[in-house]
This record gives C-alpha cells, sequence and structure tokens, in this order.
C-alpha cells in the first residue's frame, strides 16, 4: 500500500518563562492508504500539539515546529506557503477536536459555516452548496437536515455538534481525517455512534483516520495500528493486536494494567504505574518513563532509547533497552 | 408499590458483605422548578431531575450509580446529603429521615456523610493552604482541639491519602490532579464519616492515576470500614469497585443488582445498550464482539416520554411501554428491573463477548 502520510523526526517546541517545552520530541511514523491508526498517551504526552503541527496550527509565539518533516501525497507540508497550507486543510486533511464548540463559529448557522468551506475550497455556487450541505449532514445522520441547516452551534446537543463537526471535516473529500480525542465529552452511548460513524464514512470514502485518544478501548475496537506516546516521544508501536497482547514498552504495559476489563473476572486489584509523568522542560538525557518504571537498569538512567524493531515483527517497535526481554521480566515480578 | 426497600424483601445477596440497611432511600423525587419572567417568576414546568427512586444501600459496601450526564445520579447524591432539599420521599440514614429533620438536628449527622467531587481543580478553594483545606470541616464541626493535635490530625490524614505530611503548607496549584483529588479524599475523611458520595471522583482523572485512586478508596473502604456511593459514567470502573450497581436513565433507576449479576445478566435494554458500547482494551475481542449501539440522545427531562422513559431509544418497544413508567420489579432474587418486557427478553450475551 502506498503511503499517504509520513512524519520525520517532527519536533515542537514551546518556549516559556520556565524554559523550553520540548513538546514533541523528534517523532517519525508513517500511515498508509486507508489505515485507521490510533494514538494513545497520557494527557500533556504531546498528541495534540503533534496534531497541531502537522495541520500548522500551533500558535507562534510560543510554540515552534523546530525540525522533521511531515510528507502528506509526497509533499512536505512544513515547507509550503500558508495559502497552499490552507487549501490543504480544506481539501485534502480534515480535523475534529475534542469541543466542537470551540471550532464552530458561534454566530453562523450551521448551513453557513458548511456552504462556507464548499463554495471556498469546491467552487460550488451557493445552491449546490446548500444542497451538498444537506446531502452531508443527512450523511452524518442527523436527522432533518433541511431545517438543521438553518440552526446555530448553541442549539444542537454535544453528539450532534460533533457530528456537524465530522460532516465539515469530510465536506471537500480528504484523504485523510485526524481527530483529536472525538468522542471524549461525549456519553458512551453516543460516543459509540460517533466512532462507528467515523469508521464507516473512512471505509466509505476511502480515507485514512488519526485517531487520539486516552482510551484505550476506543483504540481497540477501531484502530488496525497503535502509537502510544509518552513525554513528547514515541515510545511504542504496531499493530493493534500487538500492542495489546504482546505490549514490549513498560509504559504500555503499565497502561494496559491501569484499567478495569469488563470481560476480566471481579475482585483484583488494579496496578497502577506509580508516580507522574515528567515535566517536558529540561529533560535529562534518560529514559523519561525510567523513575516510574519497574523494570528500570542503571542504562535508562543515562541513555534515552530510540524506537527499534522488536523481536521477529518488523512492524513492531519499541523505545525501551529492555524490550527484548521484557516478557520474561514482567512475568517474573507478577509471579 | 413493590420496591426494593428492606433487606428482607431483597434476600440474601451472596456477594457484599451483609452489613445492616444504613441508607435507605424510598420514592425520593427531586424536581426543579423552570421558571421564566423577569418581574413575577412564574413556574412553567418541572424538570424531574429524580422521579420515584428507591434503593438502599448496606453499611460497608460500596453502591455504584451509573447513567449518562443528566440522568440525575448528582441529584440523587446532594438529596442524601440534604444538600437539596427533595420534592417528596425519604432518606432514612442510621435508621432516622433526613428529609423531616430540622437543619440544628442535622448538623451532627452532617459529619457522619461527606463528598468527594469529580473536578479536582474547581472544587478545592485555591487561597487555603492543602492543610486548611482538609482541616476545615474540623473547624465547621468545632473538632480541632489544641493547635499541635489540629496539626497531627492533618499530616494523619495527609499520610492516610499517601501524601507527605511537609505538603500541607501548599496551595492546591502546586499540586497534580491525582494529588488534588487526594486532597479532596483527606478533607471528606477529616470527620470521621461513616458513608462517603463519590461523584465521579476519578473520571478526570488519566487512566494510571485513576488506578492508583481507586486503589486508595478500596484501601480506605476496608481500614475503616466506610460505605460509598459510588458515582460515574464509566461502566468498568463501576463494575470494579462497586458490590452492587443501580443504573439510573432520566431520572429512574431502571436497573438494579449485584453486581456480577448485572454485568453477566443486565436484563434493561438500556443497560445491555450501555454495556455493550464500552469497549473492551484488547482488539482480539472487540472484532469478535456483538456491538448493539442504540439511536438517538437522552430526551429533555423537561419533557420526557410518556411512558417509560427509555422507549424513544428502545429496540423492544411495544405499545405497552408508551402508557406509563414501569415500577422496579424483582425479576430474580436481588435482581430488579424496571421493563415490561424484561422476562420474555431472555439471557443475553452480556457485554457481547464470544462464547
Ligand atoms: N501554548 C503552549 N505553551 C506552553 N506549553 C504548551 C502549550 N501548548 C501545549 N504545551 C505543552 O505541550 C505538552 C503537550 O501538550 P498536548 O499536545 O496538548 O498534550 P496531549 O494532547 O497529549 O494531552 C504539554 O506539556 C503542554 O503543557
Ligand atoms: N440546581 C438545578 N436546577 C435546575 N436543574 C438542575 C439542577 N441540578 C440538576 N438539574 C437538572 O437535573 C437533571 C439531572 O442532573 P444531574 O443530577 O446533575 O445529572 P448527572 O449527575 O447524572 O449528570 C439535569 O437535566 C440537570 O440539568
Ligand atoms: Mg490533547
Ligand atoms: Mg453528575
Amino acid at each position: 500500500m502506498a503511503k499517504l502520510l509520513e512524519v520525520d523526526n517532527l519536533t515542537t517546541h514551546f518556549e516559556t518563562q520556565d524554559g523550553v517545552v520540548k513538546a514533541v520530541d523528534g517523532i517519525s511514523y508513517s500511515l498508509e492508504e486507508g489505515e485507521i491508526v490510533g494514538i494513545v498517551g497520557e494527557s500533556g504526552c504531546g498528541k495534540s500539539v503533534h496534531a497541531l503541527s502537522i495541520m500548522r496550527l500551533v500558535a507562534s509565539p510560543p510554540g515552534k515546529i523546530v525540525a522533521g518533516k511531515v510528507l502528506f501525497e509526497g509533499e512536505d507540508l512544513l515547507g509550503i506557503s500558508m495559502a497552499r497550507m490552507r487549501s490543504v486543510r480544506g481539501n485534502r486533511i480534515g480535523m475534529i477536536f475534542q469541543e466542537p464548540m470551540t471550532s464552530l463559529n458561534p454566530v453562523l448557522s450551521i448551513g453557513r459555516q458548511l456552504t462556507e468551506t464548499l463554495e471556498l475550497h469546491m467552487s460550488m455556487t451557493r445552491q449546490q452548496a446548500l444542497t451538498r450541505a444537506a446531502e452531508l449532514l443527512a450523511m452524518v445522520g442527523i436527522p432533518d437536515p433541511e431545517r438543521r441547516l438553518k440552526d446555530y452551534p448553541h442549539q444542537l446537543s454535544g453528539g450532534m455538534r460533533q457530528r456537524v463537526m465530522i460532516a465539515m471535516a469530510i465536506s471537500c473529500s480528504p484523504r485523510l481525517m485526524i481527530a483529536d480525542e472525538p468522542t471524549t465529552a461525549l456519553d458512551v452511548t453516543i460516543q459509540a455512534q460517533v466512532l462507528e460513524l467515523m469508521r464507516s464514512l473512512a471505509l466509505e470514502l476511502g480515507m485514512s483516520l488519526i485517531v487520539i485518544t486516552h482510551n484505550l478501548g476506543v483504540v481497540a475496537r477501531y484502530a488496525n495500528r497503535v502509537i502510544v506516546m509518552y513525554a513528547g516521544n514515541i515510545v511504542e508501536t504496531s499493530t493493534a493486536e500487538e500492542i495489546y497482547h504482546n505490549p514490549r514498552h513498560p509504559y504500555t504495559l503499565g497502561l494496559l494494567k491501569s484499567v478495569p476489563r469488563l470481560d476480566e473476572p471481579t475482585g483484583e486489584k488494579l496496578d497502577p504505574i506509580e508516580g507522574l509523568p515528567p515535566d517536558l522542560i529540561d529533560l535529562p538525557e534518560a529514559c523519561a518513563f525510567a523513575p516510574r518504571c519497574r523494570f528500570a537498569i542503571d542504562r535508562c538512567l543515562k541513555e534515552s532509547p530510540t524506537l527499534m524493531d522488536v523481536g521477529e515483527e518488523a512492524a513492531h517497535q519499541s523505545a525501551c533497552f529492555r524490550a527484548a526481554e521484557l516478557n520474561e521480566v514482567a512475568s517474573e515480578t507478577t509471579a | 408499590m413493590a420496591q426494593p426497600q428492606t433487606q428482607e424483601q431483597q434476600g440474601q445477596n451472596g456477594h457484599s458483605a451483609q452489613g445492616e440497611v444504613l441508607i435507605d432511600v424510598k420514592d425520593l423525587r427531586m424536581y426543579f422548578p423552570v421558571t421564566s419572567g423577569v418581574v413575577f417568576q412564574r413556574k412553567i414546568a418541572d424538570i424531574k431531575a429524580v422521579d420515584n427512586v428507591n434503593f438502599f444501600i448496606r453499611s460497608g459496601e460500596t453502591l455504584g450509580l451509573v447513567g449518562e450526564s443528566g440522568s440525575g445520579k448528582t441529584t440523587v447524591g446532594r438529596c442524601i446529603l440534604q444538600l437539596y432539599k427533595p420534592t417528596s420521599g425519604e432518606v432514612i440514614f442510621e435508621g432516622k429521615d433526613l428529609v423531616k429533620m430540622s437543619s440544628k438536628n442535622l448538623r451532627p449527622v452532617r459529619r457522619n456523610m461527606q463528598v468527594i467531587f469529580q473536578d479536582p481543580y474547581g472544587s478545592l478553594n485555591p487561597r487555603l493552604t492543602c492543610g486548611d483545606i482538609i482541616g476545615e470541616p474540623l473547624v465547621v464541626h468545632k473538632l480541632t482541639g489544641n493547635k499541635k493535635e489540629y496539626r497531627d490530625r492533618i499530616a494523619e490524614l495527609l499520610t492516610l491519602v499517601g501524601l507527605n505530611p511537609y505538603m500541607a503548607d501548599r496551595y492546591p496549584h502546586e499540586f497534580s490532579g491525582g494529588q488534588r483529588q487526594r486532597i479532596g479524599i483527606a478533607r471528606a475523611l477529616a470527620v470521621n464519616p461513616s458513608f462517603i458520595v463519590c461523584d465521579e471522583p476519578v473520571s478526570a482523572l488519566d487512566v494510571s492515576i485513576q488506578a492508583q485512586v481507586i486503589n486508595l478508596l478500596e484501601e480506605l473502604q476496608e481500614r475503616l470500614n466506610l460505605t460509598y456511593l459510588f458515582i460515574a459514567h464509566d461502566l468498568s470502573v463501576v463494575r470494579h469497585i462497586s458490590d452492587r450497581v443501580a443504573v439510573m436513565y432520566l431520572g429512574h433507576i431502571v436497573e438494579i443488582a449485584d453486581r456480577n449479576e448485572l454485568y453477566e445478566n443486565p436484563l434493561h435494554p438500556y443497560t445491555k445498550a450501555l454495556l455493550s458500547a464500552v469497549p473492551i482494551p484488547d482488539p482480539v475481542v472487540e472484532s469478535q464482539r456483538e456491538h448493539m449501539i442504540i439511536p438517538g440522545e437522552v430526551p429533555s427531562p423537561m419533557n420526557p416520554p410518556k411512558g417509560c422513559v427509555f422507549n424513544t431509544r428502545c429496540p423492544i418497544a411495544i405499545d405497552d411501554c408508551h402508557v406509563e413508567m414501569p415500577d422496579l420489579r424483582e425479576v430474580s432474587p436481588d435482581h430488579w428491573v424496571a421493563c415490561l418486557r424484561a422476562d420474555g427478553y431472555g439471557p443475553w450475551n452480556p457485554a457481547g463477548l464470544p462464547e
């Protein structure tokens, strides 16, 4: 399959009074056509800043993309003009945020917001755009779409607003959709509806999807491939099945043990990761997870590990010095 | 009316500790008036936030209360704590009906009931030190003793929740979310309560921190013989921590049972939909699971559907479901469901797991 997106050494920093925040610290990954990739990690690990960097939406100052490439359909998005970038955002990459209220314009009707993009990017007439806008609302499961076009964002429920955001994101048939915590603010039955909608649209429109979430269950249900982030870095990546059944980074292992599962026997204690994620200012030359890691050895405190292939599975990478022996070490400590 | 009211009526329960009933909530209603008019406020409708709710909690157990936002969970908690005066109903705590009590008589009872909130950021006064936040209930209930006793008690409470006593002089903004939640827990424990309403105590926390706080709540319960009403919308967390679980929808409890029974043999279609909507962190299990996705959204509590409140989204509603809201009935020992069709629906592969 062809590579749709290749992120290479993407590095985004924030200049603050206290020092430089290394929010995204040289991450690399690629995405194939039609793939659904899940990005997980605790708050503050750089998931959103990474997405905003791809879209060139990081507020500058204080933010700055200091290094890297973002190749999208072969073109480096970090090197193109702002005008060209705006057209990429409208036409080829759609983005959805956690809180749709902040990304919808409160004083414009839903219809106007949709038709504006369609007129601008698809050169449609007003009438064509209106017809298409109603079609899009129907596609995302909004009942009575013609009437809804006249509504303002505040008149809709959270779930309906997120559907409108999805309609806007797909309005110009993008190749890629980046959804940053798209359902975190929604109730579970609505979350299930919205995620199912996103998946079926991706399939129908042949669109790739990056789903950013802190919910390990959501990733397990929807993603083909998983990227685990910690402190501005990718610490592990592989197929969803490998990540959940054969985790090779202690952080991934710790996350999986922290969450209770509906299908496990009750009465067992959770096994949380102790401590807190580090401050992203002045990170020492060491594994950022080492202070919380129960498998850390001397080397982990002196060198920072890079992503390396683990085992025979070439599609599985981990940034841990002990990745190869993790299974044995982990079973010893729990036994 | 057939309602789960006493331990005798509900029979024996195999799972939880067989404590006495500590809290008995009977026919609880909390209607909020909706008014209109600028000068003369006229009542134009009621929000039926809690409508005819019945349940009990045994001493030393955890009752989980789940349901989507707006279903009335927080309001139930606040009615028990007498932070709201219920529209009608009884809240019997240690044998006395709190609803009928004067505020003077309530004062000593209040000490026994505390609350932990969801928002570890908003719920702590930013101008007080951590020590004074924890000590405030001691001052309110005049339990401070001398300066040294006061400081010792705060140090003891901080240690109890896994914080360091030297942190007493710090301000809330100097703590992480998980640490602030620990401060909230220490504050609730200061006056030695027997009962704590935990209102979404871990919802705002990252998973690893969430697990730390859940473990802490479990340890404290065991050590101090606490009784919890644990409110949350995360069904996996509620299953983990609860002895029994009640499911709320639009102001009503639609199902209540022992936690294993509820999760293995859910009978209300809403409970089934909720369980099915919760993704399990395992792609292999997920790919084999049957996903039941119910359409639509929760209707407005100002204008609830006629009949069963769930009928607008229910996949198995029949004509009778549009006549009146069914009462909870006991379909098997300790398992109560408010659904006309619960019996005929048969056992169902609960979380849609492969056999
Ligand atoms: N405008 C900003 N100024 C300073 N630091 C920022 C800014 N935006 C984000 N950061 C920091 O960058 C890091 C990554 O943030 P973010 O990508 O939002 O995390 P996530 O989405 O994984 O929760 C965090 O430590 C955050 O504090
Ligand atoms: N003080 C109040 N005044 C008016 N309406 C309220 C008040 N508190 C809650 N409500 C309404 O009651 C319903 C139940 O709310 P709540 O108990 O907070 O639900 P939950 O905790 O399950 O999300 C909601 O529709 C809410 O808007
Ligand atoms: Mg984010
Ligand atoms: Mg609430």
